[in-house]
């Protein structure tokens, strides 16, 4: 019988896996090398590396990069577009925005080449109404012309089609008429929501994506098939819910954060499970630490992200804050003589100078190294044989050591302790826009690295601890089993408050339900619940800025019934005083956006099962290191840290190694293994 | 006698009271009701030195232009305070006198004296801009304002709170001389909130490291910033370089404005002398002094973008504002259209430093803020104003062509999406395109400028209002490259389009239903020579429609005309 579940998450360097045997809440993980460009390969490797006999697995999730990666390299395909008469340029004006603050240097090029871009009598005013209907004639040699270029997609952008989608529609409908083609697609359907740019944007990025990426989640569904899968094949989402694969293929902008977000889902999932509802995630990989907060078991979400200069994509997803400071972030004096780390990184090739692929200037990686809390005989991944600390320690002297009078070991602790320092400034900000107190997050370090640092996060921050979980380094994958399944929708309203049609209002909720539900009762997984959930964006009249306003409605059976206008001010009132604290005494309030969730919550499994069964420290024992901390060698127990029993506490200084992680316990913490296999670092108490 | 520091913690320090800064931004950012201040960052926040007032670090999501002026409202409230002696710990500063505190008097300026021990260690200090300071003109943009009562009410630094105790008699003159109190009050909070968040953090530094330790670090680090502006100014050759400009007008008297730059480069010094700018004149393109001298700061970050914003940087560099100039006037002279003076202070800077740092220095942008306002009433009686700053090109530079449709150098705020504008008020967007033939030629063209064509939609028409500059002078281009298109204003008659008697700027048009204005900004200049251009460059532009066949010949010759796509 199929029981089981795969989470694969294909990243930069490694494709993971996460396989769950359902039955037996047994898992096992597995890494591979990314394969390039085809991510297939190693998608499928991964997957065979765990699984025989692939009919016995009912549900394939997939964190993916391919949409990201497309957009980063610019290697989607060759699109056109269709829009209203004095608009072609909006996707490369922008908002007028510039790359950086200081310098005034760089330049922009949209994906759709300005010759690509046509234009067509058409006039939608913000009310609505039709000023000019649109040129069918104008629209139909349009099409014959991208056809005659080879473009491969069209996206139909058109002014105010958020208020009314009719002109954009006889436009899809004239194009498809003579272009039999799955990508064409029209701003309205995409994103229905005021803001031409954004929704130009996000439109046109789809457009560019859909012939690679739903190509690629073809050739990973046959060849699933082909090994006789005959379960449910789900992608994962930005937002941290997974869609199935046709939706995916349609609207591939949405992967955008796919990889990320599940790592996030995961954390939060595992945090709860613990008792820590609230929890900073810290993924620190090759060029970057990437940090995440989560509140009461709650994701953040944001509304759009910039995927690299200009090209904003917005849809909602799970918001990420991101650093220049990786492992392969490189540490360099400036002119006047301050020690900083990055922005500039050797990434994972070269790599760090411990690599010898070629570097020669040194990282937080080669910092780690040459203080001896990274192994160098057994380095992460396996594609090395060994580390060379020699090198790594020549090049911190050269570079650190002598521009500031240090020696090689000095300079070394400067710079972990620099790159601390930043990330724990990254810890603090995101708490602080939120308006939380850093203080009462739990850190939760996940990728190869962070479980590395997350010392100096409890002392930087102040946190009480920080949580390991047992695998960090499939975390994304993890998260593909857990991910519910979720779809949002937005339709930009428009309308004062006062006088509100409840009844047009219900209507669209019930129109987002009916979509949402269909989606859910299509797909093969079983939920255990379904869930809907409505918020309006709102404003005083002459505020551009909304406040996110949540509405109780109740759907019974499916059924949505219309909020009142009465019950959608004091929702407001209270959203309002929420952010604000006071009231606007005679404002009129306006509704701008309706956005509505629908979620199919998937079973949970019990963390439980992954926890180590028995074990012993003495059998976890492995030896011991000289490791550096505080200006002098410490002798440092080193232990197998998933042979460690529940319940085993070990005190600093301590390494637990694991194939893909390790765990650095400072003096003065005390690590111990919780009822899942989590590992907590805590103070110890004297 | 000073403590040493050592280089380790000097980096974590660098690092800790720069973020103490940037927590400052995004508590306001959060806090505040105007999206002003909300969503295009118009406020700035730092830690000032006790006794000079200059900066010692500043947040990096705020404005540009503060990083250089705050130091000057913490001065004047040092002097104030000094005058009176009574500085006390819990006093909060409050003013918007810009010929004190530089810029114009929507920004409200908040200091607030840090005491650690019971002795005086720094100050914090907020900016905000305000949506409604009093004045003649809602949203104090009045381009025919002769003196500084047309613009808002003006506030000499006196105490918002002393020694702890709000002083609720000044909050209710405040709000008394806006017309948007709320907003003001919720800005106000969000700045007070800011300040607090900023010495609840030093309390915990100083708790951490020590009173001793951390001034230690922060002398530390003006002595490295005026080391890295040292070896920066080092490597560039000697010599002296000039470059003059000018204002189309001061919106009063149709007459040129010179704004001139003497930029000498000598060992590990500069100096930047504006003797030669035109005099103090009516209208309000005017700038106070500490406006004047934070835009040195403004240009020089620009071409040295890694420098830290701190003083120590300009401790190399003099800049002279020679006295009666337009770029000193004194109280009450009108000083609300800032923006354009001191990005022609910019483009000055830029050309003159282009001679000494040819691969440093980016030519100059498009060098307006197009401050355009469309007013009227709905059929109701219900009054509209349509205002908006609107953007052109960037300036190639020796790297790539430039940005098209930036925004200011001295601003980092977006543009409202066209669809919110249209959805606000009775009008219509029918071109909002990109300006072909708009950017100065050369080995990299400058960015493109824009061109937005707005139609009135309402039965009762409207006035429009407008604050621009480059009518009359085009933004240069450096190391050979050509300069981009003029600015152009045209609006729309019975009779046809006409365009504005002082090209730049206007009061009032009178313009019925189903008429247009129409804004054709400035792209950038050009870098380098255009010969040098690659006739595969050339002809993808004319492809794309940017560039006229036959500009393309005038600017770059025949060459293009023999690629084939």
């Amino acid at each position: 019988m199929s029981s089981r579940m795969i989470g694969v998450d294909v990243g930069g360097t490694f494709t993971d896996i996460f396989v769950l045997d359902e039955a037996t809440g047994k898992a096992q993980v597995a890494k591979v090398p990314t394969t390039r460009p085809d991510q297939s390969g190693g998608f499928l490797g991964a997957i065979g590396a765990r699984v025989d006999d692939l009919s016995t697995v009912s549900v394939v999730v997939h964190g993916t990069t391919a949409g990201t990666n497309a957009l980063l390299e610019r290697k989607g395909a060759k699109i056109g577009v269709i829009t209203t008469a004095g608009l072609r340029d909006v996707l490369e004006m922008r908002r007028r925005d510039r790359p950086r603050t200081w310098g005034l240097r760089g330049e922009f090029t949209p994906v759709v080449d300005r010759a690509h871009r046509l234009e067509v009598p058409e006039r939608t005013l913000a009310d609505g109404t039709i000023r000019t209907p649109v040129d069918l004639d104008a629209v139909r040699d349009a099409a014959r012309q991208l056809i005659a270029d080879d473009c491969r997609a069209v996206a139909i952008l058109f002014a105010n089609s958020y208020a009314n989608a009719e002109n954009e529609v006889k436009a899809v409908a004239a194009v498809r008429e003579i272009w039999p083609n799955a990508h064409v697609s029209s701003s309205s359907e995409i994103l229905p929501e005021i803001r031409e740019f954004e929704r130009f944007s996000t439109t046109a990025l789809n457009a560019y994506l859909q012939p690679e990426v739903s190509g690629y989640l073809n050739r990973l569904e046959t060849a699933l098939k082909d090994g006789g899968f005959g379960g449910e094949f789900m992608i994962v989402q930005s937002n941290g819910g997974v869609m199935d694969v046709d939706t995916a293929a349609k609207l591939p902008v949405r992967t955008a954060l796919s990889g990320p977000a599940a790592g996030v889902i995961a954390a939060g999932y595992i945090a709860q499970a613990a008792g820590f509802p609230d929890v900073i995630t810290g993924d620190m990989g090759g060029t970057s630490f990437d940090v995440s907060l989560i509140a009461k078991g709650e994701s953040m979400l944001s509304p759009q992200t910039s995927i690299d200069f200009g090209m904003v994509v917005r849809s909602p997803m799970i918001e990420i804050t991101t650093i220049g400071a990786g492992g392969g972030s490189i540490a360099w004096v400036d002119r006047g003589g301050l020690l900083n780390i990055g922005p500039e990184s050797a990434g994972s090739t070269p790599g760090p100078v411990a690599y010898g692929q070629g570097n020669t200037r040194p990282t937080v990686t080669d910092a780690n190294v040459v203080l001896g809390r990274i192994d160098p005989d057994n380095p992460i991944g396996g594609k090395l044989a060994r580390l060379d600390v020699e090198a790594a320690k020549a090049a911190i002297l050269e570079h650190v050591g002598k521009p500031l009078n240090l020696d090689a070991l000095a300079a070394a602790e400067a710079i972990l302790r620099v790159a601390n320092s930043r990330m724990a400034g990254a810890l603090r900000l995101v708490s602080i826009e939120r308006g939380f107190d850093p203080k009462r997050f739990a850190f939760m370090p996940f990728g190869g690295g962070g479980a590395l640092h997350s010392g100096a996060m409890l002392a930087d921050v102040g946190l009480a601890r920080a949580i390991v979980p047992r695998y960090p380094g499939v975390t994304s994958a993890m998260g593909c089993v857990i991910a519910d399944m979720r779809q949002d929708f937005v339709q930009t309203v428009n309308a004062m408050l006062d006088g509100i049609d409840a009844q047009a209002i219900g209507a669209q909720m019930q129109r987002h339900v009916d979509d949402g539900l269909a989606m859910l009762d299509a797909a093969r997984t079983t939920f255990e619940a379904r869930e809907t959930t409505f918020t309006f964006d709102m404003a005083y009249l002459g505020q551009t800025h909304t406040v996110s306003v949540p509405v109780n409605v109740d759907v019974t059976d499916g059924q949505v019934s219309a909020p009142t206008q009465d019950q959608i001010g004091e929702a407001f009132d209270g959203a309002y005083r929420a952010t604000y604290g006071r009231l606007l005494a005679n404002g009129t309030r306006r509704v701008i956006n309706l956005r509505s969730a629908v979620t199919g919550k998937r079973p949970r499994f019990d963390l439980a099962t992954l926890a180590p069964a028995g074990g012993s420290v003495e059998a976890a024992f492995k030896g011991t290191r000289q490791v550096y901390f505080d200006s002098a060698w410490h002798e440092t127990k080193l232990y197998d840290r998933l042979a460690l029993p529940v319940g085993a506490e070990i005190a600093g200084p301590a390494i637990l190694e694991q194939p893909d992680t390790t765990v650095l316990i400072e003096p003065d913490l005390v690590g111990r293994i919780d009822a899942f296999g989590n590992t907590l670092i805590e103070r110890a108490t004297p | 006698m000073t403590t040493e520091i050592d280089p380790i913690t000097l980096a974590v320090l660098a690092g800790r009271m720069e973020q103490i800064a940037d927590e400052m931004d995004a508590t306001l950012f959060r806090a505040a009701f105007n999206p002003i201040i909300a969503e295009a960052h118009d406020a700035s926040h730092g830690l000032y030195h006790a006794v000079s007032g200059d900066t010692l670090v500043q947040g990096k999501s705020g404005l540009p232009i503060f990083v250089g002026v705050m130091s000057f409202a913490v001065k004047a409230v040092i002097d104030k305070a000094a005058k009176n002696g009574d500085l006390e710990d819990g006093d909060i500063y409050i003013f918007n006198d810009a010929h004190i505190g530089g810029t114009h008097l929507s920004d409200m300026r908040l200091v607030r004296p840090y005491f650690h021990d019971g002795k005086l260690f720094c100050y914090l200090a907020s900016v905000g801009h305000w949506h409604d300071v009093g004045g003649a003109v809602p949203g104090n943009y009045n381009p025919a304002a002769t003196d500084a009562f047309q613009e808002a009410f003006v506030l000499p630094p006196v105490r918002l709170v002393k020694g702890g105790e709000t002083q609720t008699d000044i909050i209710e003159i405040l709000m008394r001389n806006t017309r948007l109190p709320q907003s003001a009050q919720g800005d106000l909070n969000g700045q007070l909130g800011a300040l607090d968040l900023g010495v609840r953090r030093m309390d915990e530094l100083l708790a951490e490291y020590g009173a001793d330790t951390v001034r230690a670090a922060l002398d530390a680090l003006q002595d490295r910033a005026e080391a890295l502006m040292r070896a920066e100014l080092s490597d560039l050759p000697d010599g002296r370089w000039e470059a003059t400009d000018y204002l189309d007008n001061d919106g009063i008297t149709d007459t040129p404005l010179a704004i001139k730059v003497a930029l000498e480069i000598s060992g590990d010094t500069m100096t930047l002398d504006f003797d030669g700018t035109a005099p103090r004149c009516a209208g309000p393109v005017n700038i106070a002094l500490p406006t004047a001298v934070a835009t040195a700061y403004v240009a020089i970050k620009h071409i040295f973008p890694s420098l830290p914003a701190n003083a120590g940087v300009m401790r190399p560099i003099n800049v002279k504002i020679p006295d009666g100039s337009l770029l000193c006037a004194p109280f009450p002279a009108p000083v609300g259209g800032y923006t354009e003076t001191i990005l022609r202070m910019i483009d000055v800077i830029f050309t003159a430093a282009a001679g000494a740092a040819p691969d440093r220095v980016v030519a100059n942008a498009y060098g307006t803020i197009n401050a355009l306002s469309i007013s009227g009433k709905r059929d109701n009686g219900q009054p509209w104003v349509m205002f908006s700053f609107y953007g052109g090109g960037h300036g190639g530079s020796a790297e790539s062509d430039g940005l098209n449709h930036g925004n200011a150098p001295i601003s980092t705020a977006t543009i409202p999406p066209m669809e919110i504008l249209e959805a606000a008020y009775p009008v219509m967007f029918k071109q909002w395109a990109l300006r072909p033939d708009s950017a100065g030629a050369g080995m990299h063209r400058g960015g493109m400028g824009a061109t937005y064509e707005i139609e009135v939609l309402e039965g009762n028409g409207a006035k429009a209002f407008l604050f621009g500059e480059r009518g009359r002078y085009a933004p240069h281009g450096v190391a050979g490259g050509g300069d981009a298109a003029l600015n152009v204003f045209s609006y729309e008659q019975d009779d046809g389009w006409h365009h504005p008697p002082m090209a730049s700027k206007m009061v009032g048009i009178r313009l019925e239903q189903g008429q247009s204005v129409r804004l054709d900004t400035p792209g950038g200049g050009g870098y380098g020579a255009p010969s040098d251009r690659a006739p595969e460059a050339v002809a993808r532009d004319v492809a794309a429609g940017f560039l006229s066949p036959d500009k393309a010949d005038t600017d770059y010759g025949p060459a293009w005309q023999e690629v084939t796509q």
